[in-house]
């Protein structure tokens, strides 16, 4: 399933380093890049590339919390839950997403473009109560701002999907 | 505001990266330049075992005893783990110090290998972080453009490099040992030594595991000596200066270096604005997560590794969480305990099965179904967590068990109104 030039790629990658295993995170992330998570192909797939048995790769897949099994939204909106930001609003950020958005944690949008799903601490105290959207952070969350960065990803895709 | 003397931030800019060439006009690299034409690795250890730079991520081991661990006959390859996990909820320093002056700490990663004879450094970074991923990986090259990394560095017979090493998400790798089964592409579970990585790390090879503060420091104990370092510090027992980062109901969180030895009570009035209007000092988590509850009977405390532990604190990473008079400590034990629960890697009994046991007890309790036999109960289970494989356990009972040492009126309050008092 995973396009050869990804396989190229990977393939190139993994001959720089001593221990192929070493890259089993980066892989991962890739191909989470390209496709949103890792299906249970892609396992198989990047398990040989990486000279690791197909169970040896889930073991770690499923030990993380940013290694996906499942099929997510486009946009995965993580939320902080702990102690800094759970202090500064996170329960009403969590109900305003959960509103807006039309999904309890861990759904999916129907228009397959957001998923809602639960992190612990991210190292941005400094700016409770924060989340993530995909790799970015956002701070100091109000439901305006939640408001204004969630329309700025929805007007992005439609831009992208007639282009 | 006392003003003192910066050494991590003393180039720190508002809204940008410090550059190479800035780092460099401020005196940066001119320690590893110094070391490599004329120190050998023993007096690199040396000066820094004089500075007594203890760790900064979390434990206070101090620095320079960790690299002499490393023996003289040690085989190679050996290895430099730069740790920047930092999953402790309320620590965010590293994040700032890399955003602020990545290269202070490129400079102490190449000086520690140096000490050590370490060829390759793995950066190991959580996904929050990316943006600090990109920003080093970049700094980085600028580092091996300009002659810093790779192969005989500044001309000397001696090669390193650095790779920026991704987590995958999970407190534990943050672990001294469990770090190296995630880098190694492994199941993170803790190590028990023996053997210590320093001599059995990394694909069985000698290891260095060090926290990204620690290391920032070295260039500038080398350029300008262990006794100044030392009188960096307003403590007698303390070396140096020691970046902060608070958190909670102040006025204006944020991460500043300060003297090992500041005053709590300076550093929340002063450099946090004070607490926020309507908000009363109730206590503090002095070293983040998996520290005990300070109340206000140490507020004016001087904050230092020795003098935190002789009242039975820990400064751990020095992430001040600050709680006031309208938090329910319940809850907030309640929340902290969640966190160790879903982030023990569950590979032993004490913390895969004591965490969420105390965790369910405190949720009962929180929410009114609280029974006064839970009390001893939750006492005796954290006194298990000892028992873990590694130091997580005995972190998540900090909290609980200052909870019910400090704060055990406000739980039996909970148990008789059936209720928080505070909803």
């Amino acid at each position: 399933m995973l396009p050869d030039e990804l396989r190229e790629q990977f393939a190139k990658e993994i001959a720089q380093v001593e221990n192929p295993r070493e890259k089993a995170i980066d892989v991962m992330y890739e191909i989470q890049r390209n496709f949103g998570y890792m299906s249970d192909g892609a396992m198989i797939e990047a398990a040989e590339l990486l000279s690791m048995s197909p169970v040896e790769l889930e073991e770690i897949a499923t030990f993380y919390n940013f290694i996906l099994r499942e099929p997510v939204g486009r946009h995965v909106i993580r939320v902080c839950d702990s102690a800094m930001c759970w202090l500064d609003g996170y329960q009403s950020i969590l109900d305003y997403l959960r509103s807006r958005l039309k999904v309890e944690m861990g759904g999916t949008t129907d228009d397959g473009l957001f998923t809602l799903l639960p992190v612990c601490c991210i190292g941005y105290c400094d700016r409770a109560p924060a989340m993530m959207i995909n790799r970015t952070v956002y701070g100091y969350l109000t439901t305006e701002k939640i408001d204004r960065i969630l329309q700025t990803l929805v007007d992005q895709s439609k831009t992208s999907s007639s282009d | 505001m006392g003003e003192y003397p910066q050494v991590l931030f003393q180039n720190r800019k508002p809204r940008r990266i410090v550059t190479l060439d800035e780092y460099r006009q401020s005196g940066g690299y001119q320690a590893l330049e110094r070391i490599i034409r004329g120190k050998t690795p023993k007096q690199v250890i040396e000066r820094v075992t004089e500075a007594e730079l203890r760790g900064r991520g979390g434990a206070g081991f101090p620095a320079g005893k960790k690299w002499s661990l490393v023996p003289d006959d040690a085989p190679f390859p050996r290895y430099i783990v730069v740790n920047s996990d930092e999953m402790e909820p309320g620590t965010f320093k590293d994040r700032v110090l890399i955003h602020a002056d990545p290269h202070t700490v490129i400079e102490g990663i190449i000086i520690a290998a140096y000490a050590v004879s370490a060829e390759k450094g793995f950066f190991f970074i959580r996904p929050s972080y990316e943006t600090s991923a990109v920003i080093l990986e970049r700094e980085l090259e600028n580092a091996r453009q300009a002659g810093y990394l790779g192969d005989n560095i500044l001309g000397s017979d001696f090669s390193f490099d650095i790779v920026v090493h991704r987590s995958g998400g999970r407190y534990i790798c943050g672990e001294g040992t469990a770090i190296l089964n995630a880098i190694m592409g492994k199941r993170p579970n803790p190590i028990k030594p023996p053997p210590y990585p320093t001599v059995k790390g990394l694909w069985e090879q000698p290891t260095v595991v060090n926290n990204v503060e620690t290391l920032a420091f070295v260039p500038h104990i080398i350029r300008n000596g262990p006794d100044w370092f030392k009188s960096l510090a307003l403590t007698e027992s303390g070396s140096g200066t020691k970046l902060y980062c608070i958190s909670g109901k102040v006025n204006n969180p944020c991460c500043v270096e300060l003297p090992i030895g500041v005053r709590l009570s300076e550093i929340i009035e002063e450099h946090c604005q004070g607490m926020r209007p309507g908000s009363e000092f109730k206590a503090c988590l002095p070293g983040g997560a998996s520290t005990r509850y300070m109340t206000p009977e140490h507020y004016d405390i001087q904050m230092d590794f020795d003098t935190l532990s002789e009242v039975d604190h820990r400064l751990g990473t020095a992430a001040i969480m600050v709680f006031d008079h309208k938090t329910c400590l319940v809850a907030a034990t309640l929340n902290l305990t969640e966190f160790f629960a879903r982030e023990s890697c569950g590979w032993c009994t004490p913390c895969r099965e004591g965490l969420p046991y105390v965790r369910d007890l405190l949720w009962r309790i929180e929410n009114g179904e609280g029974r006064e036999e839970f009390i001893p109960m939750i006492r005796t289970m954290s006194k298990h967590f000892w028992n873990a494989y590694c130091a997580l356990a005995p972190g998540a009972a900090g909290p609980i068990e200052s909870l019910l040492t400090f704060f055990e009126d406000e739980v039996r309050e909970h148990i008789s109104q059936k209720k928080c008092p505070f909803k």
